[in-house]
Protein backbone atom coordinates (compact mmCIF):
# COMPACT_ATOMS: atom_id res chain seq x y z
CA UNK A 1 0.00 0.00 0.00
CA UNK A 2 3.06 2.22 -0.17
CA UNK A 3 2.60 5.22 -2.40
CA UNK A 4 5.55 5.31 -4.75
CA UNK A 5 6.83 7.52 -7.50
CA UNK A 6 4.81 5.66 -10.12
CA UNK A 7 1.55 6.58 -8.38
CA UNK A 8 2.32 10.26 -8.71
CA UNK A 9 3.58 9.87 -12.28
CA UNK A 10 0.38 8.04 -13.24
CA UNK A 11 -1.68 10.80 -11.66
CA UNK A 12 0.32 13.36 -13.63
CA UNK A 13 -0.22 11.37 -16.83
CA UNK A 14 -3.98 11.18 -16.24
CA UNK A 15 -4.16 14.90 -15.52
CA UNK A 16 -2.10 15.77 -18.61
CA UNK A 17 -4.32 13.56 -20.75
CA UNK A 18 -7.40 15.27 -19.36
CA UNK A 19 -5.86 18.61 -20.33
CA UNK A 20 -5.26 17.44 -23.90
CA UNK A 21 -8.78 15.99 -24.03
CA UNK A 22 -10.16 19.32 -22.81
CA UNK A 23 -8.44 21.14 -25.67
CA UNK A 24 -9.90 18.65 -28.16
CA UNK A 25 -13.50 18.67 -26.99
CA UNK A 26 -13.76 22.40 -26.24
CA UNK A 27 -12.34 23.58 -29.52
CA UNK A 28 -14.53 26.66 -29.70
CA UNK A 29 -14.12 28.12 -26.25
CA UNK A 30 -10.80 29.87 -25.68
CA UNK A 31 -11.33 30.22 -21.95
CA UNK A 32 -11.82 26.50 -21.41
CA UNK A 33 -8.77 25.86 -23.60
CA UNK A 34 -6.73 28.15 -21.35
CA UNK A 35 -8.03 26.28 -18.31
CA UNK A 36 -7.04 22.98 -19.94
CA UNK A 37 -3.54 24.37 -20.49
CA UNK A 38 -3.42 25.26 -16.79
CA UNK A 39 -4.35 21.65 -16.00
CA UNK A 40 -1.52 20.38 -18.20
CA UNK A 41 0.98 22.69 -16.49
CA UNK A 42 -0.29 21.45 -13.13
CA UNK A 43 0.36 17.87 -14.27
CA UNK A 44 3.90 18.87 -15.26
CA UNK A 45 4.39 20.42 -11.82
CA UNK A 46 3.17 17.26 -10.11
CA UNK A 47 5.70 15.25 -12.11
CA UNK A 48 8.54 17.63 -11.25
CA UNK A 49 7.74 17.76 -7.55
CA UNK A 50 7.27 14.01 -7.24
CA UNK A 51 10.60 13.36 -8.96
CA UNK A 52 12.15 15.95 -6.66
CA UNK A 53 10.73 14.24 -3.59
CA UNK A 54 11.57 10.67 -4.56
CA UNK A 55 15.05 11.36 -5.93
CA UNK A 56 15.92 13.67 -3.05
CA UNK A 57 16.91 16.48 -5.38
CA UNK A 58 15.66 20.01 -4.83
CA UNK A 59 16.15 21.04 -8.47
CA UNK A 60 12.71 19.74 -9.43
CA UNK A 61 11.01 22.07 -6.97
CA UNK A 62 13.04 25.04 -8.22
CA UNK A 63 12.01 24.23 -11.77
CA UNK A 64 8.37 23.79 -10.71
CA UNK A 65 8.54 27.31 -9.28
CA UNK A 66 9.63 28.66 -12.67
CA UNK A 67 6.91 26.67 -14.42
CA UNK A 68 4.41 28.30 -12.06
CA UNK A 69 5.80 31.74 -12.95
CA UNK A 70 5.49 31.14 -16.67
CA UNK A 71 1.99 29.68 -16.22
CA UNK A 72 0.85 32.79 -14.36
CA UNK A 73 2.30 35.07 -17.05
CA UNK A 74 0.72 32.96 -19.79
CA UNK A 75 -2.70 33.10 -18.13
CA UNK A 76 -2.50 36.88 -17.73
CA UNK A 77 -1.46 37.51 -21.34
CA UNK A 78 -3.91 34.93 -22.72
CA UNK A 79 -6.85 36.39 -20.85
CA UNK A 80 -5.85 39.93 -21.92
CA UNK A 81 -5.84 38.78 -25.54
CA UNK A 82 -9.26 37.16 -25.04
CA UNK A 83 -10.63 40.39 -23.57
CA UNK A 84 -9.42 42.62 -26.40
CA UNK A 85 -10.54 40.06 -28.97
CA UNK A 86 -14.00 40.02 -27.46
CA UNK A 87 -14.01 43.83 -27.37
CA UNK A 88 -13.13 44.05 -31.06
CA UNK A 89 -15.27 41.26 -32.48
CA UNK A 90 -17.93 40.48 -29.88
CA UNK A 91 -17.12 36.78 -29.89
CA UNK A 92 -14.45 34.44 -28.56
CA UNK A 93 -15.05 31.56 -30.96
CA UNK A 94 -11.70 30.08 -31.95
CA UNK A 95 -12.81 29.58 -35.53
CA UNK A 96 -13.07 33.33 -36.09
CA UNK A 97 -9.51 33.96 -34.97
CA UNK A 98 -7.98 32.89 -38.29
CA UNK A 99 -8.52 36.46 -39.52
CA UNK A 100 -5.24 37.27 -37.78
CA UNK A 101 -3.23 35.13 -40.19
CA UNK A 102 -0.65 36.58 -42.50
CA UNK B 1 1.72 4.40 5.72
CA UNK B 2 -1.94 3.48 5.32
CA UNK B 3 -2.86 7.07 6.19
CA UNK B 4 -0.54 8.30 3.45
CA UNK B 5 -2.12 5.99 0.88
CA UNK B 6 -5.59 7.01 2.02
CA UNK B 7 -4.84 10.70 1.61
CA UNK B 8 -3.09 10.17 -1.72
CA UNK B 9 -6.12 8.40 -3.16
CA UNK B 10 -8.45 11.01 -1.64
CA UNK B 11 -6.56 13.94 -3.16
CA UNK B 12 -5.91 12.16 -6.46
CA UNK B 13 -9.50 11.04 -6.99
CA UNK B 14 -10.94 14.47 -6.17
CA UNK B 15 -8.38 16.10 -8.42
CA UNK B 16 -9.09 13.82 -11.40
CA UNK B 17 -12.85 14.21 -10.90
CA UNK B 18 -12.61 17.99 -10.75
CA UNK B 19 -10.33 18.02 -13.81
CA UNK B 20 -13.02 16.07 -15.68
CA UNK B 21 -15.57 18.61 -14.53
CA UNK B 22 -13.32 21.48 -15.69
CA UNK B 23 -13.28 20.24 -19.25
CA UNK B 24 -16.91 19.12 -19.41
CA UNK B 25 -18.67 21.80 -17.35
CA UNK B 26 -21.59 23.39 -19.14
CA UNK B 27 -21.08 26.68 -17.36
CA UNK B 28 -17.49 28.03 -17.46
CA UNK B 29 -17.94 29.59 -14.01
CA UNK B 30 -18.41 26.08 -12.62
CA UNK B 31 -15.36 25.05 -14.62
CA UNK B 32 -13.25 27.72 -12.95
CA UNK B 33 -14.52 26.69 -9.52
CA UNK B 34 -13.61 23.07 -10.22
CA UNK B 35 -10.19 24.27 -11.39
CA UNK B 36 -9.77 25.90 -7.98
CA UNK B 37 -10.72 22.58 -6.34
CA UNK B 38 -8.13 20.78 -8.47
CA UNK B 39 -5.46 23.28 -7.40
CA UNK B 40 -6.33 22.81 -3.74
CA UNK B 41 -5.97 19.04 -4.06
CA UNK B 42 -2.68 19.46 -5.91
CA UNK B 43 -1.51 21.61 -3.00
CA UNK B 44 -2.45 18.77 -0.67
CA UNK B 45 -0.39 16.35 -2.74
CA UNK B 46 2.55 18.76 -2.68
CA UNK B 47 2.36 18.88 1.12
CA UNK B 48 2.41 15.08 1.15
CA UNK B 49 5.53 15.16 -1.02
CA UNK B 50 7.26 17.54 1.37
CA UNK B 51 7.10 20.59 -0.90
CA UNK B 52 5.30 22.89 1.50
CA UNK B 53 6.47 26.10 -0.10
CA UNK B 54 5.20 25.12 -3.54
CA UNK B 55 1.90 24.02 -2.00
CA UNK B 56 1.39 27.42 -0.43
CA UNK B 57 2.49 29.17 -3.63
CA UNK B 58 -0.01 27.06 -5.55
CA UNK B 59 -2.82 28.14 -3.25
CA UNK B 60 -1.79 31.80 -3.18
CA UNK B 61 -0.81 32.31 -6.82
CA UNK B 62 -3.21 29.95 -8.59
CA UNK B 63 -6.29 30.11 -6.41
CA UNK B 64 -5.73 33.68 -5.30
CA UNK B 65 -4.67 35.22 -8.58
CA UNK B 66 -4.95 33.10 -11.71
CA UNK B 67 -8.27 31.40 -10.96
CA UNK B 68 -9.83 34.66 -9.82
CA UNK B 69 -8.55 36.26 -13.03
CA UNK B 70 -10.30 33.50 -14.99
CA UNK B 71 -13.44 34.08 -12.96
CA UNK B 72 -13.33 37.81 -13.69
CA UNK B 73 -12.91 37.26 -17.43
CA UNK B 74 -15.63 34.58 -17.61
CA UNK B 75 -18.07 36.84 -15.80
CA UNK B 76 -17.05 40.00 -17.66
CA UNK B 77 -17.45 38.63 -21.19
CA UNK B 78 -21.04 38.44 -22.31
CA UNK B 79 -20.63 35.28 -24.36
CA UNK B 80 -23.22 32.71 -25.25
CA UNK B 81 -21.35 29.73 -23.86
CA UNK B 82 -24.03 27.27 -24.92
CA UNK B 83 -23.38 28.22 -28.53
CA UNK B 84 -19.65 27.68 -27.99
CA UNK B 85 -20.39 24.17 -26.77
CA UNK B 86 -21.88 23.16 -30.10
CA UNK B 87 -19.73 20.42 -31.61
CA UNK B 88 -18.85 19.06 -28.18
CA UNK B 89 -20.22 15.63 -29.09
CA UNK B 90 -18.70 15.81 -32.56
CA UNK B 91 -15.19 16.35 -31.22
CA UNK B 92 -15.58 13.87 -28.37
CA UNK B 93 -14.64 10.66 -30.25
CA UNK B 94 -11.43 12.02 -31.75
CA UNK B 95 -10.58 13.64 -28.43
CA UNK B 96 -11.13 10.40 -26.56
CA UNK B 97 -9.05 8.55 -29.15
CA UNK B 98 -6.12 10.94 -28.87
CA UNK B 99 -6.47 10.99 -25.08
CA UNK B 100 -6.51 7.20 -24.85
CA UNK B 101 -3.43 6.92 -27.06
CA UNK B 102 -1.58 9.57 -25.06
CA UNK B 103 -2.56 8.04 -21.72
CA UNK B 104 -1.51 4.57 -22.89
CA UNK B 105 1.87 5.91 -23.99
CA UNK B 106 2.44 7.81 -20.77
CA UNK B 107 1.41 4.89 -18.57
CA UNK B 108 3.66 2.55 -20.58
CA UNK B 109 6.57 4.93 -20.00
CA UNK B 110 5.77 5.20 -16.29
CA UNK B 111 5.24 1.45 -15.98
CA UNK B 112 8.57 0.71 -17.60
CA UNK B 113 10.32 3.01 -15.21
CA UNK B 114 13.10 1.53 -13.12
CA UNK B 115 15.15 3.54 -10.67
CA UNK B 116 18.79 2.67 -10.43
CA UNK B 117 20.04 2.14 -6.92
CA UNK B 118 22.76 4.77 -7.17
CA UNK B 119 20.45 7.54 -8.28
CA UNK B 120 19.88 8.85 -4.78
CA UNK B 121 23.56 9.58 -4.32
CA UNK B 122 23.75 11.52 -7.57
CA UNK B 123 21.40 14.27 -6.44
CA UNK B 124 22.87 17.63 -7.27
CA UNK B 125 20.82 19.49 -4.70
CA UNK B 126 19.80 17.10 -1.95
CA UNK B 127 16.49 17.84 -0.29
CA UNK B 128 16.79 18.72 3.38
CA UNK B 129 16.36 15.84 5.79
CA UNK B 130 13.41 15.89 8.14
CA UNK B 131 13.98 18.71 10.58
CA UNK B 132 16.18 21.71 9.90
CA UNK B 133 16.32 23.45 7.52
CA UNK B 134 12.74 23.60 6.33
CA UNK B 135 11.72 23.13 2.73
CA UNK B 136 11.13 26.87 2.29
CA UNK B 137 14.54 27.74 3.72
CA UNK B 138 16.32 25.15 1.55
CA UNK B 139 14.51 26.40 -1.54
CA UNK B 140 15.35 30.00 -0.69
CA UNK B 141 19.01 29.14 -0.20
CA UNK B 142 19.37 27.71 -3.70
CA UNK B 143 16.97 30.13 -5.37
CA UNK B 144 18.93 33.21 -4.36
CA UNK B 145 22.38 31.70 -4.95
CA UNK B 146 22.62 28.97 -7.59
CA UNK B 147 19.52 29.99 -9.50
CA UNK B 148 19.67 33.75 -9.03
CA UNK B 149 19.84 34.47 -12.78
CA UNK B 150 16.83 32.25 -13.43
CA UNK B 151 15.06 33.99 -10.59
CA UNK B 152 15.78 37.38 -12.14
CA UNK B 153 14.60 36.06 -15.52
CA UNK B 154 11.37 34.89 -13.88
CA UNK B 155 10.86 38.36 -12.48
CA UNK B 156 11.50 39.83 -15.91
CA UNK B 157 8.94 37.46 -17.46
CA UNK B 158 6.36 38.52 -14.89
CA UNK B 159 7.06 42.18 -15.55
CA UNK B 160 6.79 41.71 -19.32
CA UNK B 161 3.50 39.86 -18.77
CA UNK B 162 2.20 42.65 -16.58
CA UNK B 163 3.20 45.40 -18.99
CA UNK B 164 1.81 43.39 -21.91
CA UNK B 165 -1.53 42.71 -20.23
CA UNK B 166 -1.96 46.36 -19.28
CA UNK B 167 -0.85 47.61 -22.70
CA UNK B 168 -3.23 45.20 -24.44
CA UNK B 169 -6.32 46.01 -22.44
CA UNK B 170 -5.79 49.73 -21.86
CA UNK B 171 -7.90 51.85 -24.16
CA UNK B 172 -8.43 55.56 -24.54
CA UNK B 173 -12.03 56.10 -25.47
CA UNK B 174 -12.89 59.27 -27.33
CA UNK B 175 -15.88 61.33 -26.35
CA UNK B 176 -15.50 60.69 -22.63
CA UNK B 177 -15.50 63.76 -20.39
CA UNK B 178 -12.50 63.71 -18.13
CA UNK B 179 -11.09 66.15 -15.67
CA UNK B 180 -8.19 68.07 -17.24
CA UNK B 181 -6.21 69.38 -14.31
CA UNK B 182 -3.81 71.38 -16.46
CA UNK B 183 -6.60 73.25 -18.22
CA UNK B 184 -8.29 73.93 -14.91
CA UNK B 185 -5.18 75.35 -13.28
CA UNK B 186 -4.17 77.38 -16.34
CA UNK B 187 -7.56 79.07 -16.48
CA UNK B 188 -7.23 82.86 -16.03
CA UNK B 189 -9.95 85.23 -14.78
CA UNK B 190 -9.80 87.12 -18.04
CA UNK B 191 -11.14 84.17 -20.04
CA UNK B 192 -13.52 82.88 -17.42
CA UNK B 193 -15.44 86.01 -16.43
CA UNK B 194 -17.18 88.47 -18.74
CA UNK B 195 -18.42 91.81 -17.57
CA UNK B 196 -21.54 93.07 -19.26
CA UNK B 197 -23.24 96.31 -18.77
CA UNK B 198 -26.93 95.68 -18.38
CA UNK B 199 -29.28 98.34 -19.47
CA UNK B 200 -32.46 98.57 -17.39
CA UNK B 201 -35.24 96.46 -18.84
CA UNK B 202 -33.03 94.32 -21.05
CA UNK B 203 -32.04 90.74 -20.46
CA UNK B 204 -28.35 91.51 -20.27
CA UNK B 205 -27.63 89.06 -23.08
CA UNK B 206 -27.69 91.11 -26.27
CA UNK B 207 -27.54 87.98 -28.42
CA UNK B 208 -30.95 86.93 -27.14
CA UNK B 209 -32.52 90.03 -28.50
CA UNK B 210 -34.38 92.70 -26.66
CA UNK B 211 -37.75 92.29 -25.08
CA UNK B 212 -37.97 88.49 -25.22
Amino acid sequence: MTIGLSHYLTLGAILFTLGVLGIFINRKNVIVILMAIELMLLAVNINLVSFSAYLGDLTGQVFALFVLTVAAAEAAIGLAIVVIYFRNRGSIAVEDINVMKG
Amino acid sequence: MIIQALFFYLFASIMVASAVMVITARNPVHGVLFLILAFFNAAGLFVMLGAEFLAMILVIVYVGAVAVLFLFVVMMLDVDFAELRAGFVRYLPVGLLVGAVLLAELVLVVGGWATSAGILKSAGLPTPPAGAPTNTEALGRVLYTDYVYFFEAAGLILMVAMVGAIALTLRHRTGVKRQDVGAQVARAPSEAVRTVTVAPGSSGFPELGEGQ
